[in-house]
């Protein structure tokens, strides 16, 4: 066993990404996950990779697309408002086929927001922060241990499924240290070669093109149709998700992730000292989304649902989407860079509970 | 010690973040949960700092630390806005050279510490935050003062390693 | 000599949050001297930059924007189309101005644009703690170049002002730096002369000032004086480097 080693979230990115065979690593500061840059600017040259600093997220993004187009590793980094910027670009990406990492370390918005943890880039994340009909799988660890072990098989997925796949933290997984361990890790999934890079010809007789433009409608439905297709294997591959508390019937069932979902286990334990039972579902995708844990589930809900965040309700639309009506979902959220206290959380729940009962 | 949250608060400089991973490191070393937190951003240019600790034998929640057990503070700011988030009963730890005012709270226990001064005595006043530490240690027993050294050793300075000890060791005699 | 000590009316009567000894305070200072002397307070609309002066809206008095990064010159652009007599700046930093907002800047500048920027080089990103910016000098380190600027991998700084100058929009184009009472005088003088030109409807008007970053250069604000001095200066060579009304009878 690998010894633990006391990191913060946002360098122990830049080291699961280079124990991942990351080559290149395109940047641009932002709090709070400037230290992911900064980490890989001292560790990439020391490994003989590549560190570069671009003059904005745009340009980081779209050389993105050019290294992995080139067939290797590649990853980018960013928050919120620079993943705004990216969002051309990763609909470029997902559009080409390409395979990436994009970190994003979310602060809280609209506009230049604050830099304070957040949750308010679900939307943005998962139904697309780009145009067009793509798909983007999205971790969303809730520790540092789970943040390097999602970076590591975000590039194997990526590499599978040549597709974007993002990890997605908050400020405080990026800012907190943790004990992590970094494993030796082999991959079990058969990864495709990829004989569509375009790195120059090299005695190859086709010529690769890495492109998104499909001028004839037929021809663009049905590369849209092959995406689709992709998506829904994934959607059937790729879900995790995290049950607690579930052993038994509960009076409630929260649904959060991240880090939040770490403070609603607190609350979790302060309710059943007060005799509330709540279980909690936890996405680790938050695309393709846990659907089938609410399932599972449904039976041992007693009251209902209730989507904790860290925005002004976001993810609860999946959390409604996912009950189909079967029981009622209630909505907690603060916003801004304002995290909830496991205490705020139970009080909420006592209310929805005891009105009840 | 079961599960105990800690928030180090000061200025800029002081070594506030560096107590709180001395602390964690310690914590770690034996072999409990451990996470900190820094506050972070531009707020650390208006001069103040703050991290927050917890070390538990349980998996940890939230790592920003809000209902403390212990509150470290190194100035007056500090002490004006961490004074609250002692939960009854915790300990509050003050360095008394940098603070001109007394503790409202009558439900916790007080430690006023000349750490400074203290500090100064030992070597350095740079090394203040140590004194404060080892009385911290020494008061809550969160770790034991064999590991902290350990910590000390393994992610300090070492030429700041024995100037540091005797620190530690000077403030937990104070907490005594 | 113009230096007195009372707070411009173009400035709010608020306490700033810059590091002590940093120059951005200054610069703030004679923008607002000049809105003052011009006498163009209730027409002036500053656009601030994401950077540590990103909080100048709260500082100057007049109306002011908060810009996404880079983009405060489009802003500008937009003011400016929309209310002509209206007297517009925009206040940027390296990062903003010369990494993320280089389209921006140096088509507003191309397109004669009648704004006045006011550019703010300290050779650093400061605001996010100290990264390697557009400006930073060859062998600098920062957070983002631990073992100095190496030109072959991160490429050489722009200077800026001189790119600017070869646009033909750009009417009046000077570097100054406010390290120095005499220095501090002629970067006055500078910032007037801009927003002169803006006024007669000149065109566009920059004034690069080289700044200081004590807390991201790991000086005291004297030794970080003594380094914009012995390292920027010979870099980024003060001066006018465009004038288009140079030899007009004044
Ligand atoms: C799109 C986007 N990317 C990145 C950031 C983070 N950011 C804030 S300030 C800044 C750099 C500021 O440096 P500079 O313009 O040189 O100003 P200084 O702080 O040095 O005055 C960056 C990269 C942001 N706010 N928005
Ligand atoms: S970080 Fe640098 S530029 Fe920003 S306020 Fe401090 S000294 Fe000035
Ligand atoms: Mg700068």
């Amino acid at each position: 066993m690998a010894k633990k080693v006391l990191m913060k979230g946002n360098e122990a990115i830049g080291e699961a990404a280079i124990h991942a065979g990351c080559q290149c690593f395109f940047g641009y500061p932002i709090t709070p996950q400037t230290e992911v840059a900064a980490y890989m600017s001292r560790r990439m040259p020391q490994v003989g990779r590549v560190f570069l600093q671009a003059e904005s997220e745009v340009a980081a993004i779209n050389m993105v697309y050019g290294a992995s187009g080139a067939g290797v590793r590649v990853m980018t980094s960013s928050s919120s408002p620079g993943i705004s910027l990216k969002s051309e670009g990763i609909s470029y990406i997902a559009g080409a086929e390409l395979p990436c990492v994009i970190i994003n370390i979310v602060r809280g918005g609209p506009g230049l927001g604050g830099i304070q943890p957040a949750q308010s880039d679900y939307f943005q994340a998962t139904k697309g922060g780009g145009h067009g009909d793509y798909r983007m799988v999205v971790y969303a660890p809730s520790s540092v241990q789970e943040l390097v072990d999602l970076v590591q098989e975000a590039f194997d997925v990526a590499d599978q499924y040549r597709n974007p796949v993002m990890v997605m933290g908050d400020g405080m997984l990026g800012q907190m240290m943790e004990p992590v361990e970094f494993k030796e890790r082999q991959t079990t999934r058969n990864l495709p070669e990829k004989t569509w890079a375009a790195n120059g010809l090299r005695g190859r007789q086709n010529h690769n093109v890495i492109n998104s433009l499909f001028l004839k409608p037929e021809e663009l439905e049905a590369h849209n149709r092959k995406l689709q297709a992709k998506y829904a294997e994934i959607e059937k591959n790729e879900v995790k998700y995290e049950l607690y508390n579930f052993d038994g019937e509960v009076d409630l069932a929260i649904v959060s992730y991240g880090t939040l979902a770490r403070i609603c286990k607190n609350a979790i334990k302060m309710l059943e000292k007060e005799g509330i039972k709540v279980g909690l579902i936890r996405p680790i995708t938050l695309w393709p989304y846990p659907k089938k844990a609410f399932d599972e589930v449904m039976d041992k809900v007693k009251v209902g649902f209730i989507s904790i965040e860290m925005s002004e309700g976001q993810m609860v639309e999946d959390v409604k989407l996912s009950v189909n009506g079967r029981k009622p979902v209630f909505f907690y959220g603060r916003s801004g860079g304002m995290v909830p206290t496991p205490a705020e959380i139970a009080k909420k729940i006592k209310e929805i509970v005891g009105g009840a009962k | 010690m079961p599960h105990q949250e800690i928030i180090f608060a000061g200025f800029g400089g002081q070594g506030i973040l560096s107590m709180g991973k001395f602390l964690a490191h310690a914590g770690l070393e034996e072999n409990l949960n451990v996470s900190w937190f820094p506050s972070y951003g531009p707020e650390m240019r208006g001069g103040t700092s703050n991290c927050s600790v917890i070390v538990s034998d349980e998996p940890i929640g939230a790592p920003l630390v809000t209902d403390a057990t212990a509150v470290v503070v190194m100035n007056r700011p500090s002490l004006d806005k961490f004074e609250r988030y002692v939960v009854k009963g915790g300990l509050l730890i003050i360095d008394s050279d940098l603070v001109n005012r007394e503790p409202e709270r009558t439900d916790i226990e007080v430690i006023k510490i000349p750490a400074q001064r203290i500090a100064e005595e030992v070597g350095s006043k740079k090394i203040a935050n140590m004194v404060l530490l080892g009385a911290l240690v020494e008061k809550t027993k969160i770790v034991s003062m064999e590991s902290l050294l350990k910590a000390l050793k393994e992610h300090g300075k070492e030429q700041f390693y024995e100037l540091n000890k005797k620190a530690l060791e000077r403030g937990a005699e104070f907490a005594k | 000599m113009a230096i007195v000590f009372e707070r411009p009316k173009a400035l709010l009567d608020v306490p700033t949050h810059y590091c002590p000894g940093c120059t951005h305070g200054v610069i703030h200072r004679l923008v607002a001297e000049v809105i003052d002397e011009l006498g163009i307070l209730d027409k002036t609309v500053g656009v601030a930059p994401v950077g540590c002066s990103v909080l100048a809206y709260d500082y100057f008095a007049c109306d002011m924007y908060e810009a996404a990064h880079g983009r405060a010159p489009a802003v500008a652009t937009g003011i400016k189309r929309a209310v002509p007599d209206s007297i517009v700046f925009t206040y940027q930093g390296d990062g903003d101005l010369a990494a993320i907002g280089t389209a921006e800047i140096v088509h507003a500048a191309a397109r004669g644009e009648k704004i006045t920027t006011i550019f703010v080089n300290n050779a650093i990103y400061g605001m996010t703690g100290g990264q390697m910016a557009p400006t930073t000098l060859p062998g600098q380190v920062t957070e983002t170049s631990p073992y100095g600027r190496d030109v072959n991998v991160a490429g050489h700084p722009i200077r800026v002002s001189e790119m600017i100058a070869t646009l033909d929009g750009a009417v009046y184009v000077e570097r100054v730096s406010v390290d120095s009472v005499p220095n501090i005088i002629k970067a006055k003088k500078a910032i007037k002369k801009a927003f002169e030109l803006q006024m007669q409807g000149k065109g566009f008007t920059m004034i690069e000032v080289l700044s200081i970053c004590p807390t991201n250069w790991g000086l005291s604000p004297n030794e970080a004086i003594k380094w914009l001095r012995d390292n920027m200066i010979p870099y980024y060579p003060l001066g006018v480097k465009k004038d288009i009304t140079a030899g007009e009878v004044k």
